[in-house]
């Protein structure tokens, strides 16, 4: 006869009020590892599937992923000279936050390198790949835009042609994938009122200066369009990234791009370290910590419940082994019902986290070692946490049973 | 049968304490119960008759004395001779004031339970439960959780786990002390029949002097002193 069993059916509404308690408490620890997870997943899902095999950035810099990163547009035909690659792409990314529809919109965005890249990598839910070099976006379904809705930023209005999910940004927000162009444009959009002020600035400078007054058709020649004005540099990209071909040596790419003064290079893999160990390492610190409270929380409770379980039964105990019950069988009781509890707990903060971790903000990954990592956790916790009641049992005399 | 008793309490000494604070909670004490045997033990409150019944029970070992079930020797002064918990769990069987059941396990489980403590597989120990049960006119009764039955049938089932291991003996603190005295009549008369039939020595501490009629033999117990009441 399993006693622990026979003592829950008993108390059942008890013991399920007291499962969901702790289930719940388990389901935030869950959660901890799974918004973790999240937080890793989302922050590399870009690195990992751009198809990339080095980044070129900004000079002493770690990267867009990292810090601002600039570096200038014609970088790719430099990169391209070098034997092994086979493509150069600009890679633009800046968050921005405007107002839609009357609400706050908050998106990353990132500029792909059309016609070269249209976003075939970019994993669809539905929709199509960007087909033209302007005012078409593929957006991250967490934005909230659906497909063919049309979004004004800056001077221009961008058509939702394709929907993806997953696509999220080291910093939390969905990312909206654009021509590199219109990336710029989105970035360094001015008023025309601060482009006529420039205008007008800039040959006030001209008039000025002595090359003004020898050549005063370069006072008109500076009231120009900016990209008219070849001593205006053209806006600049985040950063550059190579895709070698077959054979190519990684290694010897590296070093020659490691020789030119005005970049600093990174492999795929650097660049995903540096985005894990820079934004979201303090992140993964703070959750880790968290989650290591939480689990001792847990057992702390998982304990006290156990023990009160126990002095329930003191009475129970004694009388058993009064009629000659062993150790074991009582040991076997206490013993059950702590992982009865933590079994219990276990599936209901499983089923539970299915029901409400995609209600999140964020992702929350629960991931199958995570899983089991934490059933083991579980399982060590209820085994633990058992021996305050355990002890306690130990001590009734069967005298007791007599009072 | 080893020996023409079922128990044997042999000079059975209990003290309490050291030194200005020593109490002798029983001194001399002895009684033989034969198998079968039905006998009273009767006292004040305080007198020892629990102390003596722990002992004999081999829960609370006395100072001194000796006891034997079978006439085997089980303990020599506070000295176990054998495994006290095997010994309590084959020959000896408990019934007390409150019925004192587990309250999550029904009728049939609580002296089902007490058979598979005692190594019966759980088929035979349901079996025995309900026959048990039925013998003692608590067979309709047996999926009932201790909390649904009145006090006279929870002494019944209490008597059913007590005799379920066929015990040498059967020690009863009070059995009836909760009931009526019509019950109370009826649960000694019980307690006698049961002894008649299996044999079992049957030692009941009461108050009750309105059924001491079922008795074989009657104890007297004061001061920690037991003697023998001539019937």
């Amino acid at each position: 006869m399993n006693l622990a069993i026979k003592d829950i059916r008993h108390n059942l509404g008890r013991f399920v009020l007291t499962s969901v308690g702790i289930g719940m408490l388990m389901m935030i620890v869950m959660g901890m590892s799974g918004i973790y997870r999240g937080i890793i997943e989302d922050a590399t899902l870009l690195i990992d599937n751009i198809g990339a095999d080095i980044w070129i950035v900004q000079h002493n810099t770690r990267g867009p992923f990292a810090e601002l990163s600039r570096v200038p547009q014609n970088l790719i035909h430099r990169a391209l000279a070098i034997p092994g690659v086979v493509t150069a792409r600009n890679f633009v990314q800046h968050t921005i936050q405007r107002r839609n529809k009357g609400k706050r919109l908050r998106m990353t965005v990132v500029g792909l390198d059309w016609p070269i890249d249209k976003g075939k990598w970019v994993p669809l839910v539905s929709g199509r790949i960007l087909n033209q070099n302007h005012y078409e976006m593929i957006a991250d379904k967490s934005l909230d835009l659906r497909l063919g809705e049309k979004i004004k930023l800056g001077k221009n209005t961008y058509t939702v042609v394709g929907i993806t999910s997953s696509m999220i940004s080291s910093g939390g927000d969905g990312i909206g994938f654009f021509t590199v162009q219109d990336a710029i444009e989105i970035q360094f959009d001015t008023s025309g009122e601060a482009v006529r002020l420039e205008r007008i600035s800039r040959s006030v400078r001209v008039e000025k200066s002595d090359l003004g007054l020898k050549q005063p058709s370069l006072i008109e020649f500076a009231s120009q369009e900016s990209s008219q004005v070849p001593a205006l540099a053209s806006p600049q990209a985040s950063s550059v990234i190579l895709k070698l071909g077959p054979g190519a040596n990684l290694k010897q790419v590296m070093n020659i791009i490691a020789g030119w003064e005005d970049v600093s290079v990174y492999t795929s893999e650097g660049e995903r370290q540096l985005l894990l160990k820079g934004s979201v390492e303090k992140v993964r610190k703070q959750i880790g910590l968290f989650r290591i409270l939480l689990t001792f929380i847990s057992a702390i409770i998982m304990a006290l419940i156990l023990y009160t379980l126990t002095l329930d039964k003191l009475h129970s105990i004694a009388l058993l082994k009064l009629i000659g019950a062993s150790n074991w069988i009582v040991l076997k009781l206490i013993l059950q019902q702590a992982l009865i509890l933590g079994i219990l707990g276990y599936g209901i903060a499983y089923f539970l986290g299915q029901k409400i971790f995609p209600r999140f903000p964020r992702r929350v990954i629960l991931s199958n070692d995570d899983l089991l990592q934490l059933a083991i956790i579980v399982l060590v916790i209820s085994v633990v946490s058992s021996f305050l009641g355990i002890w306690k049992a130990l001590q009734v005399n069967p005298n007791e049973a007599l009072n | 049968m080893a020996d023409k008793f079922a128990i044997q309490a042999e000079d059975l000494k209990k003290i309490y304490g050291s030194g200005n604070t020593e109490v002798a909670a029983m001194q001399h004490a002895s009684m033989h119960v034969a198998y079968g045997e039905i006998v009273a033990l009767l006292g004040p409150s305080g007198s020892g008759k629990s102390t003596f019944l722990t002992a004999v029970g081999l829960i609370n070992p006395p100072t001194s004395g000796r006891i034997k079930i079978r006439g085997q020797l089980m303990l020599n002064g506070p000295q176990p001779m054998v495994d006290l918990k095997s010994i309590r769990r084959k020959y000896l069987g408990f019934v007390f004031q409150r019925s004192n059941l587990i309250p999550f396990l029904s009728a049939r489980e609580n002296v089902q339970i007490a058979l598979e403590i005692n190594g019966y597989s759980p088929q035979d120990s349901r079996k025995r439960a309900l026959e048990l049960l039925n013998e003692l006119g608590m067979g309709d009764r047996a999926d009932n959780f201790p909390s649904m039955l009145s006090g006279g049938q929870q002494q019944r089932v209490a008597i059913s786990r007590a005799l379920a291991n066929q015990p040498v003996v059967i020690l009863a603190d009070e059995p009836t002390a909760a009931l009526d005295s019509h019950l109370g009549r009826q649960v000694m008369e019980l307690f006698r029949d049961l002894a008649h039939k299996h044999g079992t020595g049957v030692i009941i501490v009461t108050h009750d002097q309105r059924a001491l009629d079922v008795f074989d033999a009657i104890y007297e117990m004061e001061d920690g002193i037991i003697e023998l009441r001539q019937l």
